[in-house]
Order: C-alpha cells, then sequence, then structure tokens
C-alpha cells in the first residue's frame, strides 16, 4: 500500500484513494451545479416579466429540461456520493471502499455522460425539450434527434450509479471495523445503505424505460403507442417506479448528514436513533408502493386514486418521526449556531415546509388543481434545494475542516447561509401562491396576473445564485489560506469515529480496523 | 465486520478510465448508429471496452492466484456479484411488469371495457383485446390503411398434436438440463475431479450455444415465415424484446462460463478457492429463472 497520493496530474485520473474520488465527486457535483444553475437563471431571467424577452420558447423548454436533468443526476446524487466516498470509510473505521478501482471507474462514467448530455445543446435539432421526466410521446414520437445522445448518456449515469451503489453496501457490510454492529453504525452510513438499496433496485427500472423509448424510436415497437397495442401511461407508470424512490434516493442522505450535524451541535446524543433507522427503511419500504401519485389527472381507476393516496400520506408517519426526533435531539441541548448548525436547522425548517406541501399534493382530489402548477415546483424546490442542497452544503461546511486540516471563515460561512437562506424563500415561497392561482409550470410566458410574483421569484432566484458563487469562495479560500486546526475534534460535540483520526485525515483511512465498543 | 489485520489496497490503475472512455465512446457511437450513421465510432468504443475489460479480469485473477486476496476482499466479491445480479433481476422486472401491465389493464382499457367505452368508440372501434394480439387497435380501426398490424402467428403453446416441433419447449429442456450440469461441474470441483469439472462444464457451455442457435433459428422462422417480427404491434414488441434481452444475457452467461471453462483447463481454481466459476454459475442459474418466467409468461399463458 503506498503511503501517499501520487505525484501530479495523474493522481486525480488513475486513484483508487477514497478520499480522492469522493474530492472528484464533490467538484464535479458543483461544477455540474454551476451549470444546471445557469440553466436556472436562464429560466428565471425570461420569466421576469411576461411576454417574451430573451429566449425562444423552443430554447426555453430545452433549460427546463437541462435543469432538471443536470441537477437531479449531475449535481444531487454525485454531491452524495461524494461525500459517502469521504466519510464511509472513515465513519466504519475502513482503510477504503471495498472495491476501490470499480469506485474511480463509476465516477469517471459521469464526465462521459454529462459531456454527452450537455453536448446535445449544440447539435441540431437541440438539446432534449420534454422535460426531466421525459414523458412518452413527448420525448418519443415528438422528440428530436438527440434523444438518442441522451438515451446512452442515461444508461451511463445508471451503470455510474449501480456501481458506486454495489461499493458502498459491499463496503459497509463487509468492512466495518470490529464491534460495530448494524445498529451501532452512524446515520449517515445506515441512510447510504438503505439509499444503495434502492438505487440499484431502481436505476434498471430507468435503464429499461429508457431502453423501450429507444426502441419505439427507432426500431417500430409499439411499447407506448396505443395504434399498436401500447400505452403511454405505461411510460408514466415505469418512469415513476424509478421516480418516486429517485426522490428518496436524494433525500436519504441528506437525513443522514442532518442527523449528524444537529447532535454535533447540541451536544447532545441524537434522540432516538433506533427509530430513525426504522423509519429510514420505512420510507424506503413505501417508496415503492406509491409511485402513481405522481399520475393522478391521467386517467386512473378510481380505486388506485384512493390508494395511491393513502399509501402516499402514510410516509408522513416516518419522516414525521424523523423531524422529531431532531426537534427532540436540540431540546434542551447546549445550542450554538455555527454555520452547519445553520443550515441544519434551516433544512429541518423548510423541509417540513416541503414536507406537508407534499401531503397537500397526495390528496388526489385536491391535485386536480395543483397538478403540474408552480405549486409543485415550489413543492419539490423545498425538498430538493432546502432537504438536498442545504444539507450537503453543510456537510461540506461541517467536514472540511477534518478533510483539509483548514478552518473555514465563520463570518463568511454565515453571510452565506443567510444571502442563501433569503434568496432561497424569496423564490420559491411565491411560487406556492402563483401555483394555487394557476400558473402552470414548464411555460415560458404567463397571464399578466402572475407578474408581480415572477418577479419577485426571479429577484430572489438571482440572491440565491449569488449565494453560491460565495460559497465556492469560501470553500477556495479555507482550502487555499484558511486558518489550520490539527485537534482531531473540530466540533466539541461531535461524535463518531471521524472524529477519532488526526486532522487533516490520512490519505489511507484505518489501516488496522479501531476496535468499536 | 471486518477481522483484525492488514487491509489490501490496490495500487492506482489506469484501467478505470480507459473503461469509462471506452463506455463514453459505446455511447456516443450507439447513438450515432440507431441514427442510420457508421456503426464504427460504436465498434471502436467496444474494443476499447473489451480490451480493458480482459486486461482488469486477468490483473483480479493474478492478484488472487498470488494470494494478494484476503477473506475479506473475496467477501467483497460474493457482495459485488450478487447485488449485481440483483439489479439485473430488477431490470427483467420492467419487462415482465410491462407485460402484465399491457395484457391485464391496457388491452381491456383499449377494447371499451370498465368506462373506457367512449375512447374505444371515438378511436379504436371494433377492437377486441385477445392474447396474443393478432389484430392492433389501429388495424381494427382503420383496416388496410393501418401503419401499426398485428403478426400472422404467433409463438404460443401450438397445441398438443406439434408440441414436439415446439422450439421453445426445446429451449427450455436445453436450458433448465444445462443449470443442472453446471451444479454437477461445481461439485465436481469441490471434489478437486477435474475431469468431472472440465467435462460438466464443458456440455453446459455446449448446451449455452445449442440454445442460442435454437433461438436463432426461431427468430428467422418467425421473420420468414409467421409474419412476427419487431414491429407486430405490443405482441411483436414484447416478443422479441423480452426474448431478446434474455438471449443477450445467455450469450453473456456463455461467454462468462466458457472463460471459466478455459480458465479450468489452465489449472485455476481448487477445492476451496473457485469464485470466478462460481459467480459465472450464478448468473447462469439466473438467465434460467428468468427463461422459465418467460416461458409461462410470454409462451404458455395466452
Amino acid at each position: 500500500m503506498a503511503h501517499g497520493p501520487a505525484k501530479g496530474i495523474g493522481r486525480w485520473f488513475f486513484t483508487t484513494n477514497h478520499k480522492d474520488i469522493g474530492t472528484l465527486y464533490l467538484w464535479f457535483s458543483f461544477a455540474m451545479f454551476l451549470m444546471g444553475g445557469f440553466f436556472a437563471m436562464v429560466i428565471r431571467a425570461e420569466l421576469f416579466q411576461p411576454g417574451m424577452q430573451i429566449i425562444k420558447p423552443e430554447f426555453f423548454n430545452q433549460m427546463t429540461t437541462m435543469h432538471g436533468l443536470v441537477m437531479v443526476f449531475g449535481a444531487i446524487m454525485p454531491a452524495f456520493v461524494g461525500l459517502a466516498n469521504w466519510m464511509i470509510p472513515m465513519q466504519i473505521g475502513a482503510p477504503d471502499m471495498a472495491l476501490p478501482r470499480m469506485n474511480n471507474l463509476s465516477f469517471w462514467i459521469l464526465p462521459m455522460a454529462f459531456t454527452i448530455l450537455t453536448a446535445t445543446l449544440f447539435m441540431e435539432g437541440g438539446a432534449p425539450n420534454f422535460g426531466w421526466t421525459f414523458y412518452a410521446p413527448l420525448s418519443t414520437t415528438y422528440a428530436p434527434p438527440t434523444v438518442n445522445y441522451f438515451i446512452f448518456g442515461v444508461h451511463l449515469m445508471g451503470a455510474s450509479s449501480i456501481m458506486g451503489s454495489i461499493n458502498i453496501i459491499a463496503t459497509v457490510l463487509n468492512m466495518r471495523a470490529p464491534g460495530m454492529t448494524l445498529m451501532k453504525m452512524p446515520m449517515f452510513v445506515w441512510t447510504w445503505l438503505i439509499t444503495a438499496f434502492l438505487l440499484i433496485a431502481v436505476m434498471p427500472v430507468l435503464a429499461g424505460a429508457v431502453t423501450m423509448m429507444l426502441m419505439d424510436i427507432n426500431f417500430g415497437t409499439s411499447f407506448f403507442n396505443a395504434a399498436g397495442g401500447g400505452d403511454p401511461v405505461l411510460f408514466q407508470h415505469v418512469f415513476w417506479f424509478f421516480g418516486h424512490p429517485e426522490v428518496y434516493i436524494i433525500i436519504l442522505p441528506a437525513f443522514g448528514v442532518i442527523s449528524h450535524i444537529i447532535p454535533a451541535f447540541s451536544r447532545k446524543p441524537l434522540f432516538g436513533y433506533s427509530s430513525m433507522v426504522y423509519a429510514t427503511a420505512s420510507i424506503a419500504f413505501l417508496s415503492f408502493i406509491v409511485w402513481a401519485h405522481h399520475m393522478f389527472l391521467v386517467g386512473m381507476p378510481i380505486g388506485g386514486e384512493l390508494y395511491f393516496m393513502y399509501a402516499t400520506m402514510l410516509i408522513a408517519v416516518p419522516t414525521a418521526a424523523k423531524v422529531f426526533n431532531w426537534i427532540s435531539t436540540m431540546f434542551r441541548g447546549s445550542l450554538t449556531f455555527e454555520t452547519p448548525m445553520l443550515y441544519a436547522v434551516a433544512f429541518v425548517i423548510l423541509f417540513t415546509i416541503g414536507g406537508f406541501t407534499g401531503i397537500m399534493l397526495a390528496v388526489a382530489p385536491a391535485d386536480i388543481q395543483y397538478h403540474d402548477t408552480y405549486f409543485v415546483v415550489a413543492h419539490f424546490h423545498y425538498v430538493m434545494v432546502a432537504g438536498a442542497i442545504f444539507s450537503s452544503t453543510a456537510a461540506v461546511y461541517y467536514w472540511l475542516p477534518k478533510w483539509t486540516g483548514k478552518m473555514y471563515n465563520e463570518t463568511m460561512g454565515k453571510v452565506q447561509f443567510w444571502i442563501g437562506f433569503i434568496g432561497f424563500n424569496v423564490t420559491f415561497f411565491p411560487q406556492h401562491f402563483i401555483g394555487l392561482a394557476g400558473m402552470p409550470r414548464r411555460y415560458s410566458d404567463y397571464a399578466l396576473q402572475f407578474s408581480d410574483w415572477n418577479m419577485i421569484s426571479s429577484t430572489g432566484a438571482f440572491i440565491y445564485g449569488t449565494a453560491q458563487l460565495l460559497f465556492l469562495y469560501n470553500v477556495i479560500t479555507t482550502i487555499r489560506s484558511g486558518k489550520p486546526v490539527s485537534e482531531p475534534k473540530t466540533w466539541d460535540g461531535a461524535e463518531g469515529l471521524e472524529w477519532t483520526l488526526p486532522t487533516p485525515a490520512p490519505y489511507h483511512t484505518f489501516t488496522t480496523p479501531p476496535a468499536v465498543k | 465486520m471486518s477481522t483484525e489485520g492488514e487491509y489490501y489496497v490496490p495500487e492506482s490503475s489506469k484501467l478505470p478510465l480507459f473503461a469509462a472512455i471506452g463506455l463514453g465512446i459505446i455511447a456516443v457511437g450507439a447513438g450515432s448508429w440507431v441514427q442510420g450513421q457508421s456503426s464504427l465510432t460504436f465498434w471502436v468504443g467496444s474494443f476499447v471496452i473489451a480490451a480493458t475489460l480482459y486486461k482488469w479480469f486477468s490483473i483480479v485473477i493474478n492478484e488472487n492466484m498470488a494470494g494478494m486476496n484476503s477473506d475479506q476482499l473475496k467477501r467483497s466479491y460474493v457482495w459485488g456479484m450478487s447485488w449485481f445480479i440483483f439489479s439485473e433481476v430488477m431490470f427483467f422486472a420492467v419487462f415482465f411488469g410491462s407485460l402484465w401491465y399491457i395484457r391485464a389493464l391496457v388491452l381491456p382499457w383499449l377494447g371499451g371495457e370498465t368506462t373506457a367505452t367512449t375512447s374505444n368508440d371515438l378511436l379504436w372501434s371494433g377492437f377486441e383485446p385477445t392474447w396474443p394480439l393478432m389484430v392492433t387497435p389501429d388495424q381494427a380501426a382503420n383496416g388496410e390503411s393501418a401503419q401499426f398490424t398485428g403478426p400472422e402467428q404467433n409463438m404460443s403453446f401450438p397445441g398438443w398434436d406439434r408440441i414436439l416441433q415446439w422450439l421453445p419447449l426445446w429451449n427450455t429442456v436445453i436450458l433448465l438440463s444445462s443449470s443442472v450440469t453446471v451444479h454437477i461441474a461445481h461439485t465436481g470441483l469441490k471434489n478437486n475431479d477435474r475431469k468431472k469439472f472440465n467435462l460438466w462444464l464443458g456440455i453446459t457451455v455446449l448446451l449455452g450455444m445449442i440454445f442460442l442457435v435454437l433461438q436463432a433459428e426461431e427468430y428467422i422462422e418467425a421473420y420468414v415465415h409467421m409474419g412476427l417480427t419487431l414491429e407486430s404491434g405490443i405482441y411483436g414488441t414484447i416478443f422479441f424484446m423480452m426474448t431478446g434481452f434474455h438471449g443477450a444475457h445467455v450469450t453473456f452467461g456463455t461467454i462468462m462460463l466458457l472463460v471459466q471453462f478455459l480458465r479450468g483447463l489452465k489449472g485455476h481454481f481448487n477445492d476451496k478457492d473457485q469464485f470466478g466459476f462460481e459467480a459465472a454459475s450464478w448468473y447462469w442459474h439466473f438467465v434460467d429463472v428468468v427463461w422459465v418466467g418467460l416461458f409461462l409468461f410470454v409462451y404458455i399463458l395466452a
């Protein structure tokens, strides 16, 4: 075993080290976050005023599609895989991931996939324009020719996710330090174990969906064509059988991160650890049996609507258990509000708002009004941005001193948080109102009565975008010139094996397994 | 949980990057190939990935034979293969699920059952749901001008009098017995009976190849004599996609077993350490189980 990183640029291309690969994932994710964010800025600039201002409607459709795809598959998922790569070996007392070479392969597939996806913007017919959910027949009969590159790009992303997940499961099940039983595992490891299971279960389903598209487009099959005996609604069933577990794939690791940060800054152990574990598992199970709540208006039998409505509402139970556990952890704790804690508290509040609007959307009769309006946009940005993005940002602030041996500037961190927090809410809170009032999503223009809230929303989006540049600045200045720290525990309330390691963490984490009591 | 002792972490390696580049080239090549452009890029990518995997597997095999693999790493490989097979199960589950959804719900709805009478009247009047679907909704409603037409004949159970000419039955016999032969080979290896291992593994590979030849024959029959193609409405779609993906997996499985056979001839494996062979045989059993599902739901239950 080599004792340190290889010299030169080859270190990053040929590495088998979990920390190097985690770093690659995190930087890749941030690059994609900026690109997807740029697309969002284009969208919000166009929607700043009614009427067509900057771009054409066709390009607007490409922007909404690419924004969704890049953010979900390029920014959020790789961010958590990067955190998993960094933290899982450190948290379970292992030297590295179980299958280090495959680990590097699953990363390097991603730049290939996203180069292909981004290149479609410059091809004849333009980028995919059918929304990130790519419903047939928009994505088959009426799709631009670049849809074929999109399909194979999705195949690559799926291959990457499956390999990454196999690696995580093998690591967690096989590499834990002696004495670390399953019910002593840190929450982040638990949530990732369950997430990896979800990924292996549903990424092949997505592969099946895009394969059916490919065949319908190029080889005359009739999966999604009623004329031949198929059904476009079949696409929606297959897609959402992937898509609903996918949203928990995104949010479960976020739960894990928050379950570390809140106890650390409350200086109390996590309240209800085992109920957290069981809640995570229940959410994962329920995620497989609720998919059609995305399709209430597609023409489903009434019994189906009722079933999917009640099953969906059940998810609120384990999720609420988690929220109450976080609040109980903070209750009578010795709280301080450093940047990671600010993000974690904001997560709990804003994610709960997103969860409540989720229950509103689950009500099938009410969904007739909300469906495909900005209310839905507001709902999933409260869980995707304030859930996934806030928590991964929190994780970076929380573990950055351990990774780099440098402390970030607390004032700058707090400034960045408050600008982002205000920008986020100014962007998305008004979207609840315009959505309830009936503004449909994915349109490049809107009726005049929505003008004021759209202008406010766009202004908020630009503020939120600026906050991300500040985050980039904070991270870079910390790495380059942050105040050196060397004590193993950066935060006095933090618990876990990662805080027993020297700071900065050594290149190979645990060369001999530590004993866990 | 791991036991006390030193871990092994492999040195940095160029292979993952090459594999990723190969996959990227394949994706670009496949995307342009299906649009009618040259297939050259696709084959270049396939060559890169094949060469990389060959090198990768030989390194892994050499590491194992040099005794560098701890029990823990071996367990990781076992987990890796098991979860890979689980992902394959889910891939086939999509197609089985789609088949069920189409037969149980879509076709009755297109035929106007339950509350769908209006759409049947307006769009597909005269359509009768059957399985296998011989007359598509398009044909029923539009007759001669239909774009999507059903097959002339289907592959379902032809009746007891012609059962012996029914290829899927023979394919079932072949594949089920190949699962037994690969198991016999396994017991041979575990008892250090190399002759038995080589013989029965060779027979398994041969059975896999016969299966593929018969399936090719079945496809030729379908295209040339039965008017059953990929474009024959939803029945042709389902039939060729499900049996086709299964056939592709049999091909991969046969190649895997062939590699293990050649490794066996070179003297690899012993009675304690035989994971390469075991992984391939698990895959083979999985392919076999999928076939049983296909035989039941695609060929028999009409």
